[in-house]
């Protein structure tokens, strides 16, 4: 450990990044660009959140990862051991243990508190970007308020779908002023923005940062007659039981067998120790 | 080069700056909240946590402007040896430091473009009190309202008016520190 400066980065590097955190901060929803720089990993795999999360962990925090909800992936394994190794912090699976939470994809179905920050990876931080390709345009847009073209997009969705098809990456109004993509979470884990927690974005290849800061107003865009929904699938978690979990599906064999479990693992896990068992609870092991 | 400049930075900087940053990020994105920010022993007139936020904040790619309450040789050489942070007007100034009173008229700082409200300058203002007392404060990162002991209310009122545009203020008083950013809504009591 001794190897590396605490947290990899070196301090001239954190004090860029921590001001555009703090400037993300001040202006809530707003993507501040930053020098993003190369890391240990490839982009794509987290390398805008681990940037944030260098440059806010103290030696006194206790860190998690999660990828898609899981803590056992690949990529939270590599990141947790990553800051394990480069800042001596403590880490663990427990939501409700964490001090600092990076995340890809998700937000933990157990609500947040004051003392957390949520640090997101974010692959393409501009919520109009698949509308407008220009960055000169869409700053322009930012600039001017000028968010009609999201409406279309969502408008026509309706008139091809008969519904709001965008079911991930769904974009939010902050503070009445920026559209903002949440990054890829389901829109299930809309609502879950508008939290006690700090949260924090950030976009390595893209090199921007964005903040939602704690009980900041998140708007999910919608229309009066097509109101926001935030769906899931209709099941119970085939492990825990739970009714009100962001559920993955997964298959179980080549006969089109399917189950549906909590993509939260430690929600999923702590409820299975306290005894909510689902259907398929008592044959898989805890 | 005065040996005296060279005393009174962090003493482990990576982890110092850390905790500071830690700080300074706990008190912007929840206004009316008071953090200690400690390790730092700048120069007269600056306040421990002054110096703590320069410290962590500043380098040689930050203009900073120091007020005439705090323009003095002894802080210039503290700051020039731990920062290296070049000493700009308040027109080009990426942070600023000093009283209030010394600070105005606070319509000159940067307050960003429309295309990059980021390009906004940071003030640590040094004040005698600092309580959770007077100007009523709403917005984001607080629950329900907060209050917070400020110099004035009328200029953070037409500074909010501008959002997104708007300087972002810290208020440093001993070891202490409250975070005002330009999102926050001010009210008299």
């Amino acid at each position: 450990m001794s190897d590396y400066n605490f947290a990899y980065l070196d301090e001239q590097t954190k004090r860029m990044i921590r001001r555009a955190i703090l400037k993300g901060v001040a202006v809530p929803g707003y993507q501040v660009p930053f020098a993003s720089r190369e890391m240990p990993m490839p982009y794509g795999w987290g390398t805008g959140g681990v940037q944030v999360s260098a440059a806010c962990l103290t030696p006194d925090d206790t860190f998690k990862v999660i990828d898609q909800g899981a803590d056992d992936t690949t990529n939270a394994v590599s990141i947790r051991k990553f800051f394990e190794k480069t800042a001596g912090v403590a880490v663990t699976e427990r939501t409700c243990e964490a001090t600092i939470i990076q995340t890809r994809h998700r937000i933990p179905e157990d609500p947040l508190t004051e003392d957390q920050i949520l640090v997101y990876q974010v692959p393409i931080p501009e919520p109009l970007r698949f509308l407008e390709p220009s960055e000169v345009e869409t700053r322009r847009m930012h600039a001017l308020e000028d968010y009609g073209l999201m409406h279309v997009k969502l408008y026509e969705d309706i008139s091809r779908h008969g519904e709001i098809a965008t079911a991930y990456a769904y974009p939010v109004k902050v503070e009445g002023r920026y559209v903002m993509d949440p990054s890829p979470i389901p829109k299930f884990d809309n609502p879950k923005l508008e939290s006690a927690a700090l949260q924090l974005f950030g976009a390595g290849r893209e090199q921007r940062i964005y903040a939602v800061p704690p009980y900041t107003k998140v708007v999910s865009l919608d229309f009066e007659d097509y109101p926001f929904d935030p769906s899931k699938a209709p099941h119970p978690c085939a492990l825990c039981g739970a009714e009100d979990s962001y559920l993955d599906e997964v298959i179980t064999d080549d006969k089109g067998s399917r189950m549906f479990v909590c993509s939260d693992t430690d929600f999923c896990a702590s409820r299975r120790a306290a005894g909510h068992v689902g259907v398929a609870g008592a044959e898989v092991p805890a | 080069m005065q040996a005296q400049y060279l005393d009174g930075g962090f003493a482990d900087p990576p982890r110092d700056a850390a905790h500071a940053f830690r700080a300074a990020l706990t008190a912007l994105s929840r206004p009316g909240r008071i953090e200690t920010l400690a390790g730092a022993r700048p120069p007269a007139p600056a306040s421990g946590a002054a110096g703590a936020l320069l410290l962590t904040l500043c380098d040689a790619t930050t203009g900073l402007y120091l007020a005439p309450s705090h323009d003095s040789d002894a802080l210039r050489g503290w700051i020039t040896f731990h920062t290296g942070a070049p000493f700009v007007g308040p027109e080009h100034a990426m942070f600023a430091l000093g009283t209030w009173a010394a600070l105005q008229p606070v319509t000159r700082f940067p307050v960003g473009t429309s295309e990059y409200p980021d390009r906004a300058a940071t003030l640590i203002v040094e004040i005698d009190t600092l309580d959770n007392s007077g100007a009523v404060l709403t917005g984001p990162g607080i629950k329900d309202s907060a209050r917070l002991s400020l110099p004035e209310v009328a200029a953070f009122r037409a500074n909010r008016r501008q959002f997104p545009l708007g300087f972002d203020t810290y208020f440093t008083c001993g070891d202490r520190v409250a975070g005002l950013p330009r999102s926050t809504r001010v009210e008299e009591v």
